[in-house]
């Protein structure tokens, strides 16, 4: 008997349906897989997009489905074939899953003159997030520097992370938004999957990523890859790196943006922006969080819950008798400086991707390339 | 972009980070207008024995039901079982801590941030300036210097306030002057019983001759008078590297985690609140950073 399962490093190709055994295996050993998946409102012309959820089978995917998308727009559309990735990323990001939108920390009891604080010992759930981008994986180590490398380290997103499965996808067709080539976080998927896909015309190429992925190839029907669908998929991958919608300059930005704090360009985009913090929600990195006290009813007990919080709200840099921020130039400013300066170096690395969200989702089409570009220029 | 001052938190608690841990209110003493300072102790015996700060750092103060706010501490970091704090009542949380009285619990984690580089300048003069609840952060470091009164040149400490019910800690000034602290106040609106100056801290600096080459000049207070206090500290040629701050920024973590405390390249709660000017300057009063 062979040994049945491909090696760490291995590539191996796949018949498309055989993607529901991955996903059998995976379910099998306990995991929730999250996925892309169109959401409910699609059958109306305009409306719909690609979202991230709870998913069981390969048919809740988004097959045959593409999406069109530029600054302030996005729409899905069919595609003249049956892939199953055949999109890119929609307004939701994997942070969702693994950095909750509303998360309680604690439960906070009054006892006896006192209190006590339980934990929300949650089971954290186990994700497989199914269809990861290169610049998503990448997103989600940013988001692991900042939540894991302490002193002190968010004991619920390690919980979570710990025992999350990525099973990767290639990007094959960037979107009118991506430019992870600038950003060198993509369209091919860097180290940090389990597994990583490349759709083909009627095959996946599977590359192994680690001991878990190896295990989940045991319940699955390969071959090793052939010499002329690697070439297909090396060539795929090129012509992908070549046809990015957007492009950025990125050479010394901190400098850049450091020495240009009161460049006339930040008036003028906070006369567009309106403040809505669209960008910040939508981007894989954003790690901002309020804390809520939320009272029970009595006031007997009351929880410590975190919320998803943006550099673009009120009262985020609200200090007593004050706002550190109090204009939506300020803000703006704080956020792209952020973005592309002070993350490096505080993280040693750019805390942008180039996923492209946050200018799809910016109602009024502001796009940080061209602000890059725009306070390049006069320099 | 290093601040020199590094970081000398290490997790006190195995618990999770953000685990607020019953302490009790042991004291209460008024100081000035709507602010008291507040003695407190871990209800917990290993956590109170083991807990120690340093001059400068602060704590994250915690009441059920209504929130937490950063505090910094404000008693003798010799003093080990007791925390001091002392709070002005600003807004929600601090006005709900303002009802509190002696027994009643709080929820306390910490301690957090940088502290004034005390060790590091031994020997040299110390000008300490501040003004209202900034003398706060500082009173750790009056205490220290006292306590090792041997290690430090002379030292002054220039204060001032709106009006002289402001004025914290006034009943301790002729201890601490006894203990050769040179102390000028001033305010900003005097009343019939003030004899002193009347006028913007950092132009005290008029009445003092300082050795630029051997004073540290340490300060903390609303942004726009840390920048007169600089100003008048470099006109002095006292070196940027000898002049430290300590910011405010709102706070929601006091860990490095929730982003809320951002300063440039910096997270104030963690490689601040006390930075080395030299290593903030280029974003120091930059409009609205
Ligand atoms: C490092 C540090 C040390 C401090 N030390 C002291 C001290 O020793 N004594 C003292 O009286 N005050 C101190 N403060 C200020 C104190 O934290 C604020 O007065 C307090 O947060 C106000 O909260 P509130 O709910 O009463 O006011 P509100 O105006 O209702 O504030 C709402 C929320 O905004 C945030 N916030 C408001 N003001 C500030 C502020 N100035 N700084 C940070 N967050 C703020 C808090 O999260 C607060 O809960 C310190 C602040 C920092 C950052
Ligand atoms: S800043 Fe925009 S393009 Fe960059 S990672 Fe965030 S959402 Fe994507
Ligand atoms: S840049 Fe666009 S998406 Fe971001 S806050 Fe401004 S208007 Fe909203
Ligand atoms: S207070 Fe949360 S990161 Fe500093």
């Amino acid at each position: 008997m062979p040994d049945l399962t491909p090696d760490i490093g291995a590539f191996v190709s796949i018949e498309k349906n055989e993607l529901q055994c991955i996903f059998d295996a995976l379910k099998k050993d306990g995991y929730t897989l999250a996925g892309p998946t169109v959401s409910n409102n699609a059958s109306t012309p305009g409306e719909g997009a690609i979202v991230y959820d709870e998913i069981e089978t390969v048919e809740d995917l988004p097959i045959g489905w593409t999406d069109v998308q530029g600054p302030g727009s996005y729409q899905l559309q069919r595609r003249n074939d049956n892939a199953y990735f055949g999109y890119v990323v929609g307004p939701q990001s994997w942070k969702k899953f693994l950095f909750p939108p509303q998360a309680t920390l604690m439960t906070v009891r009054r006892e006896n003159g006192s209190f006590v604080v339980e934990s929300q010992a949650e089971d954290a759930p186990r994700y497989a997030l199914i269809g990861v981008r290169g610049c998503e994986l990448h997103a989600l180590l940013i988001q692991d520097h900042v939540f894991l490398n302490g002193p002190y380290i968010d004991t619920h997103y390690k919980a979570r992370r710990e025992q999350t499965f990525v099973l990767a996808v290639n990007c094959t067709e960037p979107g009118g938004t991506c430019f992870c080539t600038s950003m060198g976080t993509g369209p091919k998927v860097g180290p940090g999957f389990d597994l990583a896909l490349t759709e083909l015309d009627d095959i996946f190429i599977v590359e192994i990523g680690s001991e878990v992925g190896r295990m989940v190839m045991r319940s699955v029907k390969w071959r090793p890859s052939g010499a002329f669908e690697l070439q297909t998929k090396r060539t795929a991958l090129a012509e992908a790196t070549k046809s990015m919608g957007r492009t950025l300059e990125t050479s010394d930005l901190p400098n850049l943006l450091y020495q240009n704090l009161d460049h006339p360009f930040w008036r003028e985009v906070g006369e567009r922006c309106l403040s809505c913090a669209n960008c910040t929600m939508v981007c894989p990195t954003c790690f901002c969080s309020d804390i809520l006290e939320v009272s029970e009813l009595g006031g007997a007990a009351s929880e410590r819950v975190r919320v998803w919080d943006s550099c673009f709200s009120m009262n985020y840099s609200h200090v007593h008798g004050g706002n550190i921020r109090p204009r939506t130039k300020s803000r703006y400013r704080q956020w792209l400086t952020h973005k592309f300066a002070s993350w490096i170096d505080q993280f040693g690395e750019s805390g942008c991707v180039g996923c492209g969200r946050c200018i799809t989702w910016c109602p009024v089409g502001i796009d940080v390339t061209e602000s890059i570009d725009a306070i390049r220029e006069e320099v | 972009m290093l601040n020199t001052i590094t970081a000398p938190t290490t997790p006190l608690f195995d618990t999770p980070p953000m685990f607020a841990h019953p302490a009790r209110v042991t004291a209460i003493k008024d100081e000035a207008y709507a602010t008291a300072t507040y003695e407190i102790e871990f209800e917990d015996d290993d956590l109170k024995q083991h807990y120690a700060f340093r001059a400068g750092q602060f704590n994250m103060v915690y009441l059920p039901n209504i929130g937490e706010v950063p505090i910094s501490l404000s008693s003798d970091p010799a003093k080990t079982g007791v925390m001091g704090h002392t709070i002005r009542y600003a807004g929600n949380v601090t006005r709900a801590i303002s009802r509190l009285r002696v027994g009643d619990t709080v929820g306390i984690r910490g301690p957090y941030g940088t502290a004034w580089p005390l060790e590091r300048i031994h020997g040299n003069d110390v000008c300490i300036v501040t003004g209202g609840i900034g003398l706060a952060p500082l009173r750790p470091v009056i205490y220290h210097i006292i306590n090792n009164r041997s290690d430090y040149g002379r030292v002054y400490l220039l204060y001032g306030a709106r009006t002289p019910i402001d004025m914290l800690y006034t009943e301790q000034f002729e201890d601490w002057e006894a203990h050769g602290i040179e102390i000028h106040q001033t305010v900003d609106r005097a009343d019939e019983s003030w004899k002193g100056h009347v006028g913007v801290v950092p132009m005290m600096f008029y009445h003092l001759r300082l050795n630029p080459k051997k004073t540290t000049v340490l300060t903390c207070g609303p942004e726009i008078m840390i920048h007169f206090v600089i100003f008048e500290a470099l006109a002095r040629r006292i070196p940027k590297e000898q002049i430290y701050v300590s910011m405010e920024r709102n706070m929601k973590c006091g860990i490095g985690l929730c982003g809320h405390c951002q300063f440039g390249p910096t997270f104030v709660c963690k490689e601040g609140p006390v930075f080395a000017y030299a290593a903030i300057e280029p974003f120091f009063g930059v409009e609205d950073f």
